[in-house]
């Protein structure tokens, strides 16, 4: 399928989405459906990285609470349309990935994962310490409730805004898949060196991935101060973005753009569920007995039960 | 200035003791990730396991903490091979150690960490034992009992590490089993064992690392985390799998972090140990003394 038809899909996939929302006519199915849709453009910025070059990043609740907290600060010093936020979230955490990037990723693909899984408490430590966006006390927001657009209530707008992002990322990582970039970015994952001796500009390639991933989870985590109106370190830093974020992408497959969809959709309607029938820990306790679960029986994911068995001789990218 | 006599003088004496501590927090990693190349990031959660099985020995039994870790110490033996053997099967057979193998030892911190919080709550728990309270006094320096005992402590384990590493065959099989597998098989001796028997022993580290946590510090499931940055820190900073370079590094950090604490105020500790993580990987990854 060619990219702008795949995006026309997207694009109705995503309409008939909110009209059934809107059909639901709850605004709890909005706030669902809202977390939902930030794990699909959070899982797919991951698979960006771990998935197309093989490298793990941990250090997602600090992409995220980069996003947010730029809006906190926005918020309070210039306020602007949150479409606007976002652009400026993705921006501030996109070079935070850039620059912890370069700074690792000339090395083993392992100190890169332990530099995020380090930077994520680090970064907690300064906003903790910054009184500025409200230290540990943390920060109210405080939300229009209505908006301009179309007379929407605020959480539908929130819930549209993250759809649209949703379709973004995900037309951004199909594009990226079946590109040149996404090419080199596989000869990284299958073998690095032969791709560094091929001539394949492989830090060029890493530091791109990076940059995109950290750039989406940044834009994700932009509308979450207006999502939950009160943000604080503990919170936006929780330990449950990181692993949920991981989780998905490796359940669903992290081959494709798919796998991290379904990843997302799943586990994210689960843990929806989950937290509402059972509590919030157990459900974080399932989708960590999940993870474990799919990496040991599991290695390619829910796509790999229905791709189409490998010949002998491996796979042409 | 005397008064700024006095206040270095204590943080660099008690940031040695706690260096001395942090190595014994770091032993474990020095093995699984510095000899036998297993990212094993879970390590910090299951020396909050060791902290929390001190804890109930302490509280219920009215045991001594650093006993219990003693006691503990074979069920963590079998605990780390029972991972090893898992993670030997499932990854390091099928070569996905990089993606799968991270994100295995990343669910299980988090399954450790959510069931520690299940059954403990998340209030903080302490021990109690003669040795906390009580400080030894040479002028104007103090040295707490509690920060000693665990240094102490800490050093000895390294001590009876070290000898069994370089005395042993075994201990000789575990340094060579990541430089060459091979030549191991040659020498009659199965790298799978040997990395099953290194992996168990870092792992039993681990309850005697959690006991002197727990004397050191009120701890909460998820204090495990404020320690990866520095174990991998100390660890990297070492010269991966060196005992030596990594006390140094481990006493660098304890003086570097107390300093910090003693005069920036203790909410900004935990980044000391990212800073130094962060110069060594971009100046000189290969460690203080690591080989090139």
């Amino acid at each position: 399928m060619k990219n702008p038809l795949f995006i026309v899909w997207l694009i109705v996939a995503a309409a008939v989405t909110f009209a059934a929302a809107r059909l639901i006519d709850n605004s709890y199915a909005f706030f669902a459906g809202y977390v939902v849709l930030q794990y699909i453009v959070l899982a797919t910025a991951w698979n960006i990285l771990g998935g197309y070059t093989g490298y793990v990043n941990f250090g997602i609740p600090a992409f995220f609470a980069i996003g947010a907290y730029s809006s906190v600060v926005l918020h309070k010093l210039v306020p602007m349309p949150l479409p606007l936020m976002i652009v400026v979230g993705g921006v501030a955490s996109g070079l935070a990935g850039l620059g912890t990037g370069y700074l690792t990723l000339r090395l083993r693909g392992t100190f890169f994962s332990i530099a995020t899984l380090a930077m994520a408490v680090v970064m907690q430590t300064l906003i903790t310490n910054w009184t500025f966006v409200g230290g540990s006390r943390g920060a109210y927001m405080i939300r229009p409730a209505a908006t301009p657009y179309f007379g929407l209530d605020y959480i539908q707008y929130l819930f549209l805004i993250m759809l649209a992002l949703s379709v973004i990322a995900v037309a951004v990582a199909r594009a990226i898949e079946h590109s040149r970039l996404g090419y080199g970015f596989a000869t990284i994952r299958d073998d690095e060196l032969a791709a560094e001796a091929s001539g394949v500009p492989t830090l060029k390639l890493k530091l791109i991935a990076c940059t995109l991933s950290g750039g989406f989870m940044g834009m994700a985590g932009a509308p979450l101060p207006y999502y939950v109106t009160y943000l604080d370190p503990a919170s936006a830093f929780s330990l449950s973005y990181a692993v949920n974020t991981i989780a998905m992408p490796l359940i669903g497959g992290t081959a494709s753009w798919l796998g991290p969809v379904i990843g997302a959709i799943l586990i994210g309607t689960l843990q929806q569920v989950a937290t509402v029938t059972i509590s919030s820990a157990l459900s974080l306790l399932i989708v960590g007995l999940m993870l474990v679960g799919f990496v040991i029986m599991a290695p390619k994911g829910i796509i790999g039960w229905f791709a189409p068995k490998e010949k002998a001789g491996g796979r042409v990218p | 200035m005397d008064l700024s006599f006095d206040l270095w003088g204590n943080a660099l004496v008690s940031g040695l003791l706690l260096g001395g501590f942090y190595a014994a927090v770091t032993v474990g990693v020095s093995i699984s990730f510095g000899m036998l190349d297993i990212v094993n990031i879970a390590h910090p959660a299951f020396i909050l396991l060791g902290s929390y099985i001190a804890y109930i020995a302490n509280s219920v039994l009215g045991m001594d903490p650093l006993f219990a870790a003693f006691i503990a110490m074979p069920a963590f033996y079998y605990l780390g091979v029972a991972i090893y053997h898992v993670y030997d099967v499932s990854f390091e057979r099928r070569g996905d150690t990089a993606l799968r193998g991270l994100s295995f030892f990343f669910g299980l911190l988090f399954i450790t960490e959510v069931l520690l919080i299940l059954a403990f709550g998340v209030d903080y728990r302490l021990v109690e034992a003669v040795y906390i309270g009580p400080t030894l006094r040479f002028g104007v320096i103090d040295l707490p009992w509690r920060l000693l005992v665990p240094a102490l402590v800490s050093l000895a384990m390294l001590g009876v590490l070290q000898i069994y590493l370089s005395r042993t065959f075994i201990g000789r099989a575990i340094q060579a089993v990541a430089q060459d597998p091979l030549a191991l098989r040659m020498m009659a001796a199965d790298p799978s064992r040997i990395k099953r028997i290194a992996f168990g022993l870092s792992i039993a580290t681990a309850s005697l690392g959690g006991a002197v946590l727990i004397i050191i510090q009120p701890i909460e499931p998820s204090v495990g985390r404020d320690y990866i940055g520095r174990i991998f820190a100390i660890c990297v900073m070492g010269g991966l799998g060196s005992f030596p370079g990594m006390l140094l590094a481990a006493f660098m950090l304890g003086i570097a972090e107390n300093v910090t604490a003693t005069f920036f105020g203790p909410s900004w500790a935990p980044a000391v140990s990212f800073g130094f993580l962060l110069l060594t990987l971009a100046v000189r990854p290969s460690g203080m003394f690591g080989r090139q």
